[in-house]
């Protein structure tokens, strides 16, 4: 049932540093304000249900899905809605939000929900009650679960995969997710394998988290057409093709999604919060993030509601006079943020806060591409990142588009992280792919 | 001897069997092109920037020709080169509007205040594409030169606070720069339109000004001004320039940031002396300002 | 900056970087040809120390000055040149002319790297092209070879070092001033030929032994001599993952395999396989020469054809063609056949089937 560790092709093997990994989570002290963005995922934003002056109680539904690729809103304390009003948002834009002032006097965990009874569900109505929970993927890229759940007409999932990777370095949220929550987790994939239809479920996890590996083979029960699958530690294996590559020895089609492989896959956190929320009938309010780095003096795992102004969370964690940068996620893949007065999101997987001295990259000095082919040796997705990165220079997008299959590349980084010349290969990409989405929206 | 006569004649053959097929293949395969469309080709400046809606020179020059475009559309030809291409081929020269491409952002270095510092490539589109950017008016320019850089006429320079500048005599209204700014803070005017809204904030009141002293505070003194031609969009004032020979510089009288302001020749902007002011106090760098006259009819 | 230092600091991901920059890489590439360096200048005295030097020295002043021109800050820092120089005074003959030695360098740096722009946009290698250049000008001078531990090598130079610029180099000074200094210590015999010269131009031929091929005691250019240091040096390099392995293994096999066929027809009119890898510059081609990052391909695929035809045109000019010594122009061919390998070689892209065997 368990395999010795798989893996995919290429790739890179950034240190760990995953000091905060013996930190048991634990509750961040409630902010005076949360600040609800309206859109915390891929798809359409959510519509506010509320006005400002309205009383709310900490899990009710503040904003309704905007469609089907699109999930509700719940209040993440109790207290009342301060406005209804535009908010700056982590990637530095202003985007419509609810603030919520939170009632100092309520029972802070006191949340509202309705139970029911999962078992007697179709797939339909539990693709629809997971919609209702508002959850999101909470690996980072917040795609809507239950559209993932939804398996389009003619494709058939015949494997779930529950990522329980974490290969970002830094973050140990996940890890701490499948040390303290391995029954949810289950709860969440059995969950899944409803709503897909899917035979069996693999839970993958890197070799570096024997704990959690340990933990997740005692929850699954006997019988359940669940295995835990241990694959060798390099990133990006946690990236959906690399482990379509790693388990199912099956490469997803270029332009395709996960499901033309006959593969969903979910992160850990998603599936325990959709085990807990799912049952008693709540909606995604809070969540595990990992902060860490040398700028703060109280690093670990903290549970945060969602909507907590980074300035609470950092002051709480203690950020210190010499910290320079904040980074919202990984250090691979994640955004530095320009401004403490924004709100943490569904998104938020850690925060990296990095010292002045600990910053390595931004102002290294850039060489030409000395054509050393490291790069072309680390992608995950066997593309040419220095004739990508040559052309980008050059602004020939179509080019790059077209002949070298820009649209493959997953921004994953390994190119820019081994380039000895200090490109900024992944940088050239996102603008090529900009300068594209632009040409073509005003044609 | 015989070598070189052999030679001589090998190479003579070679020769004369080469040019007979390069004539017979200019008899068999060529194409008939109006002699014209290469003399007005030549009257064209050869800047092939597109400002005319063709694809280069040649495509205008042919299209000219074809009787399907009139000269002034080419916004770099001189006046006399229009009326030179219009006589050669006989027909009228056409409407030319001078236009040229503003700027709706006033935020330099002087004024608009950063909330995060960039490390990394120079470019707007790459800053922009990291958390915005840094600026604390998130729609402002960045002032890494983008469009001075994309600009073929060399007509876009950075001032001392990291501004862009248009020079309108350069200026040809092609169109780069309106394609390279991240924030889309460049659009094609023309020349008599006055009245220019100098900025694109989406925010408002307190935290406008905040982030930038030039910033638009939307509070809609110009539309109450002018209604007719003035209306608030979301904290912005849109002039409808359809009713552009209404628009007056009292309009911009009562603006308390200069965020609408009114454009003279020659690069010289007008702004309310209530803008004026505080302007000074802000400690703006001033160019080519002056205060705003009493009602005066529209200028062309 | 006080205010500008309150202020987070934004920039792209990833923000974590793998430790090596191309400095690193450039250094490391310089220490690998240490060993060759001191074993050159050990075997073939003064004369070597200021061939170096000047080949070396006049490379970077050629780079410097080249980057002032352009009006563009100075790139001497990154080492790359400090290789280029190195490697053109380890392929000259010991006794080079020294003004002819600063013409190669001028000619390698400014033709090969600095016209196209410097780093990372040379076609070929520019001390390759430098030896080329000097090979074709002055024939004579660049096959004008001195025993290996001449006597009284560190205490003079040879007559042709010190050659006063634009004149030709005096072989017959060069032959007496050897033979002078081998009676001396008591040897006589000179015949002036390397060891591959030996075999091919010989009427009978004759195999130097492979001991002293790897020994590196035999007559040869400066760099070309000692095959083991030239192999500590390549390991090296290629255990701090610093040269395609693949590229020396390529070349290096091929040379075996189409040399060991020859070899098998006639053992004694052609050289043993062994004898052509140790011999004449081709091991040191392949770990320093051929592995020049910029000119050779991308693609692991590619590199094996690359490295496969340079050891095949070498064993070819060596045995057909009238030359004694092929490495130098077949890695220069295969610089220029570099960008075809790499556009015929380009990997299959994740979830793309493949159109075709190529990919043009």
């Amino acid at each position: 049932m368990n395999s010795s560790a798989k893996t995919f092709r290429h790739g890179v093997h950034p240190p760990e540093c995953k000091a905060t990994a013996d930190a048991a989570v634990t509750r961040i002290p409630w902010p005076d304000e949360v600040v609800v963005l309206l859109s915390q995922h891929t798809g359409a934003p959510a519509k506010a249900t509320v006005v400002k002056k309205q009383q709310v109680v900490r899990g009710e539904v503040i904003a309704e899905a905007g469609g089907f690729v699109s999930v509700p809103m719940h209040a993440p304390v109790t207290g009342t809605v301060s406005a209804v009003d535009l908010a700056l948002n982590p990637r530095g834009e202003l985007a419509p939000a609810i603030m919520i002032k939170r009632d100092p006097d309520a029972d802070p965990e006191a949340v509202h929900g309705s139970p029911r009874d999962v078992d007697g569900l179709s797939a339909e109505e539990l693709i629809k009650a997971v919609q209702d929970t508002g959850v999101v993927g909470l690996g980072g890229a917040a795609f809507p679960t239950h559209v993932k759940m939804k398996v389009p007409e003619g494709k058939k999932i015949d494997t779930v995969v529950v990522n329980g990777c974490e290969c970002e370095p830094y973050l140990t949220t996940d890890y701490r997710v499948m040390v303290e929550q391995a029954d949810k987790i289950i709860a969440g994939i059995r969950i899944a394998l409803r709503a897909t239809g899917a035979p069996q479920a693999v839970i993958a996890v890197e070799n570096n988290k024997p704990a959690a590996i340990e933990a997740m083979m005692r929850a699954v029960p006997a019988g359940a057409p669940i295995s835990v699958c241990s694959l060798a530690t390099k990133y990006p294996q946690g990236a959906e093709k690399m482990l379509s590559t790693a388990i199912l020895n099956r490469e997803v089609p270029s332009g395709g999604l996960p499901s033309d492989a006959g593969m969903a896959c979910f992160n850990v956190a998603t599936l325990a919060q959709l085990g807990e929320l799912l049952p008693a009938g709540r909606g995604l309010i809070e969540r595990v993030i990992t902060i860490t780095g040398g700028g703060v003096e109280r690093p670990g795992n903290y549970l945060m509601p969602l909507g907590a102004p980074l300035r609470h969370v950092m002051e709480f964690a203690g950020i210190r006079p010499d910290a320079r940068k904040i980074i919202n996620g990984g250090p691979m893949m994640g955004a530095s943020v320009a401004s403490l007065d924004v709100p943490l999101t569904k998104g938020t997987t850690g925060l990296l806060v990095l010292r002045d001295d600990e910053i390595r990259t931004g102002r290294l000095e850039v060489y030409p591409c000395i054509r050393c082919a490291r790069c072309v040796d680390a992608c995950p997705v066997f593309l040419n990142p220095s004739a990508l990165g040559l052309l980008g220079r050059k602004a020939r997008y179509e080019d790059m588009a077209e002949q070298y299959h820009l649209y493959d590349c997953i921004e994953c980084g390994c190119c820019s992280y081994v380039c000895p010349s200090n490109i900024p290969l992944v940088q050239y990409f996102r603008i090529a792919k900009a300068m594209l989405r632009e040409r073509s929206a005003s044609k | 001897m015989t070598g070189l006569l052999i030679a001589g004649g090998v190479m003579l053959a070679l020769g004369l069997l080469l040019s007979g097929l390069l004539a017979l293949a200019n008899r068999k395969l060529y194409v008939y092109e109006d002699p014209r469309i290469d003399a007005v080709e030549e009257l064209l400046p050869s800047a092939n920037c597109g400002a005319c809606g063709f694809a280069g020179c040649r495509a205008f020059a042919e299209a000219l020709v074809a009787g399907n475009a009139q000269p002034a559309r080419c916004t770099v030809s001189t006046p006399d080169g229009v009326s030179a291409i219009a006589s050669f081929l006989g027909v009228e020269a056409g409407e030319g509007v001078k236009r040229v491409a503003r700027l709706a952002c006033t935020g330099g270095d002087d004024i608009a205040r950063r909330f995060a510092h960039y490390e990394g490539r120079e470019s707007c589109r790459a800053a922009a594409l990291v958390a915005g950017g840094g600026k604390a008016c998130t729609y402002g320019c960045l002032g890494y030169g983008d469009c001075a850089r994309a600009c073929p006429f060399d007509a876009i320079r950075l001032n001392k606070n990291h501004l862009p500048v248009v020079d309108e005599v350069k200026c040809t209204a092609c169109g780069n720069c309106v394609a390279e700014c991240p924030k889309h803070l460049y659009s094609i005017h023309p020349l008599d339109h006055r009245l220019f809204v100098a900025c694109s904030t989406q925010m408002r009141g307190k935290d406008a000004k905040e982030a930038c002293k030039a910033a638009c505070i939307g509070c809609g003194m110009c539309a109450r001004t002018l209604p007719e031609v003035i209306t608030m969009n979301q904290n912005l004032p849109v002039v409808d320039y359809t009713k552009n020979d209404l628009a007056t510089q009292d309009a911009i009288q009562r603006c308390p940031t200069g965020a609408i302001c009114w454009l003279e020749r020659g690069g010289l902007v007008v702004y309310g002396a209530k803008a004026l002011e505080a302007r000074a106090a802000a400690g703006a760098s001033e160019q080519q300002t002056q205060p705003a006259t009493k009602v005066e009819a529209a200028t062309s | 900056m006080s205010a500008e230092s309150r202020l987070l600091e934004i920039g792209t991901s990833p923000h974590i970087k793998a430790p090596e920059d191309v400095r690193d890489i450039m250094f490391n590439v310089v220490l690998a040809l240490l060993p060759v360096t001191a074993f050159a200048v050990w075997s073939f005295g003064l004369s070597a120390l200021l061939l170096l030097a000047v080949t070396t020295i006049t490379c970077i002043a050629t780079e410097h000055v080249a980057c002032l021109l352009a009006g563009k800050p100075t790139t001497i820092r990154d080492w790359s040149v400090t290789i280029t120089g190195l490697i053109l005074g380890l392929t000259l003959p010991p006794g080079t002319p020294l003004w002819m030695a600063a013409l190669g360098s001028v000619f390698g740096v400014v033709i090969t790297k600095s016209l196209f722009g410097g780093l990372g946009y040379n076609c070929f290698n520019p001390a390759l092209v430098g030896r080329a250049f000097l090979q074709i000008s002055f024939p004579v001078a660049i096959t004008t070879w001195v025993p290996s531990g001449l006597p009284g090598r560190f205490t003079s130079l040879l007559p042709s070092t010190l050659t006063a610029p634009f004149m030709n180099m005096d072989t017959g000074a060069v032959g007496a001033y050897i033979e002078k200094a081998l009676a001396a210590g008591g040897i006589d015999g000179w015949s002036g030929a390397t060891p591959l010269s030996m075999w091919k131009f010989a009427d009978t031929p004759e195999f130097e032994s492979t001991l002293r091929l790897f020994s590196g005691m035999i007559p040869g250019s400066t760099g070309e001599t000692a095959s083991w240091l030239i192999l500590v040096g390549g390991f090296y390099l290629i255990w701090r993952n610093m040269m395609n392995w693949r590229i020396p293994t390529g070349m290096l096999g091929a040379a075996f395999l189409l040399s060991g066929a020859f070899w098998l027809t006639d053992r004694a009119a052609y050289p043993s396989p062994v004898f052509m890898l140790f011999s004449g510059g081709l091991l040191f081609g392949a770990m320093f020469m051929a592995s020049d990052m910029v000119a050779s391909p991308m693609t692991s695929l590619g590199v094996w054809v690359y490295g496969a035809f340079i050891g095949v045109v070498t064993v070819i000019i060596r045995i057909k063609g009238a030359l004694p010594e092929g490495v130098m122009f077949a890695i220069l061919l295969g610089n220029a056949l570099s960008p075809l390998i790499n556009g015929l070689t380009q990997p299959k892209t994740y979830g793309v089937k493949k159109k075709g065997l190529f990919r043009i």
